[in-house]
């Protein structure tokens, strides 16, 4: 099993014996492995006495998918593999890029665009709910988290394992001064972003010195910190009960979507009753509010502060010593992105109508930045791109009905969501370290970009 | 305006409790190229640290262009125009070459940048050709030169140049040694170099220290020094045998 580099050299009929051995190894080790995890199980009958229940074949299942896996492996995908690397490395680096990958966010944007309506037309207006809800605004919502905290962790390099705090207190602004104060979704927007922004900063200052993994300790105890104040805070959170019947957004005061209201939305335009339309609306307000966050981070990344931040990323000390204050560089990262967190926060408030602490578990700030790092720290096509993939894959387990007639009836694909999004990373990282976009575009030219470019060489330090 | 630019008095520096300073008196006048020589571990670049700051120094003062510089923050010491290429070039690796050089006018947040580009674009043309290039794929000789060209672009009053000739070929070093000397005499710049290649810096140097065990042991013109047979057999011949 170890003469990996050798192989695609070899013949053909040299590399198949190979592969049909290395095949035959794979097929003994999976049943080592599995004859006593898989091929025996134990339960408890009636008279609670323990019983031996023998699956031998389950058990021929595993260790067939082992051996043939790794016979189609070393004797197709690996030559194959080789060859498309060889072939890339004699391409010429000028290439002419083609006209979908250099118009690919423009392409994107108006695919989300189209992307409601044109589910309303294949599905109905019932029918597209689950598109539009559980796909669109679910990914959109990921999206837009991972991009605020792409500020924080891609662009400044502080590496933050409690960014879901943010998501919670935005969540929390919405939903409590909605109740108590009865103001409006517009007003609340902007007012849970800096609440969030604030909260950002009290995180920021005692965390200024930090960096690397104990940065990451402290933000991951705040995060926490929150969640525990939401959970025992009963008078004003209503503890793990959560706050419900949270109003629903209008489109800016003029249509609303509540069933009662006289400016319903669906009575004005004379269409049948449905909540499709309301989530419609609610998937323009998340697009909205992520190409925000796209435009603010592009924008700021050109702007001295954004400078800043890279250069902080970077080199700490070599940005001191050239006159960069680091202590406003790191808070102003740290409230911007934890700002963008509470946008989302409302629009999450707003989408769900109840909130409670069992949304901000750690969890999700894990999924976030998991985001973040597969997308390619600092790009954002890069990290859309993961979210859909990540978050978009765990919801179509949900679709796959076809495996209970696989695994039997017992078998409820969510469950194994976690293992799916852990293996998924393992083979993103092994497959592209530096996650899908992994070179940085630069800033700032002279004059003309120059066909070789220092993304196409390998960094170093010699 | 006096003559002195650079006036550092009884510095004391530490590390915890270890002394790494002990009572340094350097002075550097406006003009001047002025080296500061020394063993590994004299002290050398602790002390360039200490006159940006970071770490301060226990005792003593730090003088710069008339101004007590001892307790204000690094970043400030920056903004009053000292800038610093330091130990291991510490440039931004995954920044281009025109992005680092960037980073260094965020002083006066570009304001003079086209200009001030084109200057060291002249000084060193192999940035140029590179200016395209993440920093972190350049040569050693090259990153040097981008940390020299950096320092620049904040128009400082003082450089300090750390072991700007660390781990580079013979004919890059006198590249990057002539640079100085380009900027120090058509441009006024005061330079106050840090450095092991003793030979190279003395004859570079208007006046020079020599520091042992954070003392400075002594001092002199270049070529005085040049001349002094303790220096030529601690620094210059000794790592000839």
């Amino acid at each position: 099993m170890t003469n990996i580099a050798n192989t695609s050299e070899r013949a053909g009929g040299n590399l198949t014996a190979q592969a049909l051995r290395e095949g035959f190894y794979a097929g003994v080790i999976s049943l080592g492995l599995f004859v006593l995890f898989v091929g025996l199980e134990t339960t408890q009958n009636i008279r609670n006495e323990l019983v031996i229940n023998q699956r031998w074949g389950l058990l021929a299942i595993f260790v067939i998918v082992a051996a043939v896996g790794r016979f189609l492996s070393v004797a197709y995908l690996r030559p194959w593999a080789a060859a498309r690397k060889a072939s890339a490395a004699a391409r010429p680096v000028d290439e002419e890029v083609s006209f979908f990958k250099r118009n690919f966010s423009k392409i994107a944007i108006v695919a989300l665009l189209v992307y409601p309506p044109l589910m309303v037309m294949l599905f109905g207006v019932q029918g597209s709910l689950k598109w539009v809800d559980n796909f669109g605004i679910q990914i959109l919502i990921y999206v837009m988290l991972a991009w605020g905290l792409n500020i924080v962790v891609g662009l400044a390099g502080l590496l933050d394992l409690g960014y879901v705090a943010f998501y919670a207190v935005g969540a929390y602004s919405y939903a409590l001064l909605s109740q108590q104060f009865g103001f409006s979704f517009w007003v609340l927007l902007p007012l849970a972003g800096i609440l969030a922004a604030f909260w950002g900063m009290i995180l920021g200052f005692p965390v200024l010195r930090l960096k690397g993994d104990y940065l990451a300790i402290v933000t991951l105890a705040f995060g926490e910190i929150i969640r525990l104040v939401l959970i025992n805070w009963t008078e004003v959170t209503k503890g793990t009960f959560g706050v419900s019947g949270i109003p629903k957004a209008s489109v800016f005061g003029i249509w609303s979507f509540d069933v009662s209201a006289p400016n319903n939305f669906a009575k004005a335009f004379d269409l049948p009753m449905s909540s499709a339309y309301y989530k419609i609306f609610l998937f323009y307000l998340i697009l909205a509010l992520a190409l925000l966050t796209a435009y603010v981070t592009i924008k700021l990344r050109r702007m001295p502060i954004g400078r800043a931040w890279e250069a902080l990323r970077e080199d700490e000390i070599a940005c001191r010593s050239l006159g960069i204050n680091t202590v406003t560089t790191k808070l102003t990262a740290f409230s911007i992105g934890a700002m963008f967190g509470g946008f989302a926060g409302s629009f999450f408030a707003v989408r769900q109508g109840f909130v409670s602490p069992e949304s901000f578990v750690f969890l999700e700030s894990a999924i976030i930045l998991a985001i973040v790092v597969l997308g390619g720290m600092g790009s954002l096509v890069g990290i859309a791109i993961a979210a859909a993939v990540m978050v978009g894959g765990t919801e179509l387990l949900r679709e796959m009905t076809f495996l209970k007639a696989v695994f039997g009836p017992d078998f409820t694909p969510e469950l194994y969501r976690m293992l799916i999004f852990g293996i998924a990373m393992v083979v993103v990282m092994v497959w592209k370290p530096r996650g899908f976009v992994g070179s940085r575009e630069p800033t700032a030219f002279l004059k003309e970009r120059k066909a070789v470019s220092g993304s196409f060489t390998k960094e170093g330090h010699g | 305006m006096s003559d002195t630019l650079l006036s550092v008095q009884g510095v004391e520096t530490y590390y915890g409790n270890i002394r790494a300073l002990a009572g340094v008196n350097v002075e550097v006048k406006r003009g001047e190229i002025v080296s500061l020589i020394g063993a590994n571990g004299a002290g050398k670049s602790t002390l360039m640290m200490t006159i940006c700051g970071s770490p301060q120094a226990r005792t003593g003062t730090v003088t710069f262009d008339g101004e007590d510089i001892t307790r204000v923050p690094t970043h400030l010491i920056a903004r009053r125009r000292i800038a610093q290429s330091p130990e291991g070039r510490r440039i931004f690796p995954r920044m281009t070459v025109y992005e680092n050089l960037q980073m260094g006018a965020s002083l006066d947040n570009l304001k003079f940048f086209n200009e001030d580009v084109e200057k060291i674009f002249t000084l060193f043309p192999r940035l140029k050709e590179r200016q395209a290039q993440r920093g972190g794929t350049l040569s050693g000789g090259e990153q040097q030169m981008l940390s020299i060209g950096r320092a620049l672009m904040a128009r400082p009053k003082l450089l300090l140049l750390d072991e700007p000739s660390l781990g580079l070929a013979p004919l890059i070093i006198k590249q990057i040694f002539d640079a100085i000397k380009v900027l120090n005499q058509e441009q006024g710049l005061t330079v106050f170099l840090v450095e092991q290649n003793a030979f190279a810096a003395l004859k570079l140097s208007n006046r020079a220290y020599v520091m042992v065990n954070g003392q400075v042991t002594m001092s002199g013109s270049g070529k005085e020094l040049l001349a002094n047979p303790e220096v030529r057999a601690a620094y210059l011949e000794g790592g000839r045998h």
